[in-house]
């Protein structure tokens, strides 16, 4: 790879401040990253650290709500989620133990990778994402695939996940790069229900809102039974068809529902 | 060039690195320390797994200079300083846990990180804990065996799959 300038700064607000500068790019536990890097599919001139800002690295549990610091890797999640029991076993299947040592939450939704975990957790709880600037709700954050609605040089500080009466997330392992090939979750607030799909779309997670309005009217596996996603939108390639993909959600989501 | 100070297996070691440089790099041919495999440098197959503060992580997935005062566990750690195997690596070479043996330190290292975790996993839960860890002489019946043995269990008589 390419070789760069690196920021190790003290505090969000140095960390702020030295992602102005041109070419800047943050650098969370850094597995995704890499790997681009090396393959030089990104070049960037300054990387700024931000794994291990304190003030970045944490989960906490307060009226309803689970925060998680933008630096928090997936392991300390899984870890230290338990009071969002759902989302501790979605970051605790992410790749492999070393990864999850070392990739971070902040990392992962900014990427937005469409195969990725986390994106269908935070959509699926309906989470607000909280940068160094302002918060943004997750309905509003991931845009297409790997983009999102973060301004240049914005970095996410916490992700702040409401915890639903019940919630599940399903995942069709995609076993050579661990990622999902499908992954489904399932969140009910009361009466109302959010279904987040990641690794299907050609425009990365979205929520399935016909799933949704079905399991909010009766949450049981059967309301979702004989509804279906346009398969025209979902990715094909050599890992599964859009056709195979468009069965799997519907199969996951009623998984996730009696799992629930 | 930067300069990197980090603890290696109870010593001080210093090197002076490019920003570019990982520690897997870093470990073989600035301190060779050549018992971290590279196989894929992809993060794919686990060869490359030290211990970084104590947890298990893909060496050629981190930028050494990220890591100035940071305590590193290798292979090369694992031996007393007479050269005798730990127990895992005893139990590695008793149970036919290695053939070509390339993956070896990084399924040591990644054992070794479960064993902290969890005393007594059985067999789901190493099967799992491993899954960051490619054996392509796809020996993992034996690798499975010699982590049950290490870690004082009954080694199931045949393979359970």
């Amino acid at each position: 790879m390419y070789d760069f300038d690196l920021v190790i700064p003290s505090s969000v607000a140095d960390a702020a401040s030295a992602m102005k500068a041109d070419g800047a790019q943050a650098l969370g536990g850094g597995q995704t990253l890499l790997p681009t890097m090396k393959q030089r599919l990104a070049a960037p001139e300054v990387l700024v650290k931000l794994s291990d800002l304190a003030e970045m690295v944490g989960v906490s549990a307060a009226s309803g709500i689970l925060r998680v610091g933008g630096a928090t890797t997936h392991a300390q999640v899984a870890e230290e989620g338990a009071a969002y029991p759902a989302l501790a076993a979605l970051a605790g299947n992410i790749g492999d133990p070393a990864v999850r040592n070392r990739g971070t939450i902040g990392g992962s939704i900014a990427n937005n990778d469409p195969a990725a975990c986390y994106p269908a957790g935070a959509l699926g709880s309906g989470a607000t994402i909280i940068t160094d600037r302002r918060e943004i709700a997750a309905d509003d954050f991931f845009t297409d695939l790997f983009e999102t609605a973060l301004d240049e040089g914005e970095i996410i500080t916490a992700v702040n996940f409401p915890i639903p009466d019940a919630a599940n997330y399903q995942k069709f392992d995609q076993p050579a790069s661990r990622f999902a090939l499908v992954g489904v979750f399932v969140a009910r607030f009361g009466d109302a229900v959010r279904v987040a799909v990641t690794g299907a779309s050609n425009g990365g997670v979205f929520r399935w809102s016909v799933a949704e309005e079905a399991l909010s009217a009766d949450f049981s596996a059967s309301a979702v039974e004989g509804l279906a996603v346009n398969a025209g939108d979902m990715i094909s390639d050599l890992h599964g068809s859009a056709a195979y993909r468009a069965h799997l959600i519907g199969v996951l989501t009623r998984r996730a529902v009696q799992s629930c | 060039m930067p300069k990197v100070t980090m603890n290696i297996n109870g010593r001080a070691r210093s090197t002076e690195v490019e920003n570019r440089t990982l520690l897997s790099t870093a470990l073989r041919e600035k301190l060779h320390l050549t018992g971290t495999h590279i196989g894929c440098d992809t993060s794919q197959c686990g060869a490359c797994v030290v211990h970084v503060n104590g947890k298990a992580v893909k060496s050629c997935a981190v930028f050494a200079v990220e890591l100035d005062g940071a305590t590193i566990d290798t292979i090369e750690g694992q031996a007393a300083p007479d050269g005798s195997l730990n127990v895992i690596q005893q139990a590695f070479k008793d149970h036919h846990g290695l053939q070509c043996g390339f993956c070896t330190p990084g399924m040591v290292m990644s054992a070794a990180a479960l064993l902290k975790d969890n005393p007594k996993p059985n067999e789901a839960e190493i099967r799992d804990y491993l899954e960051g860890n490619i054996c392509r002489c796809t020996g993992y019946q034996g690798i499975v065996n010699a982590i049950m043995a290490a870690s004082g269990q009954a080694v199931p008589a045949i393979a359970a799959e």
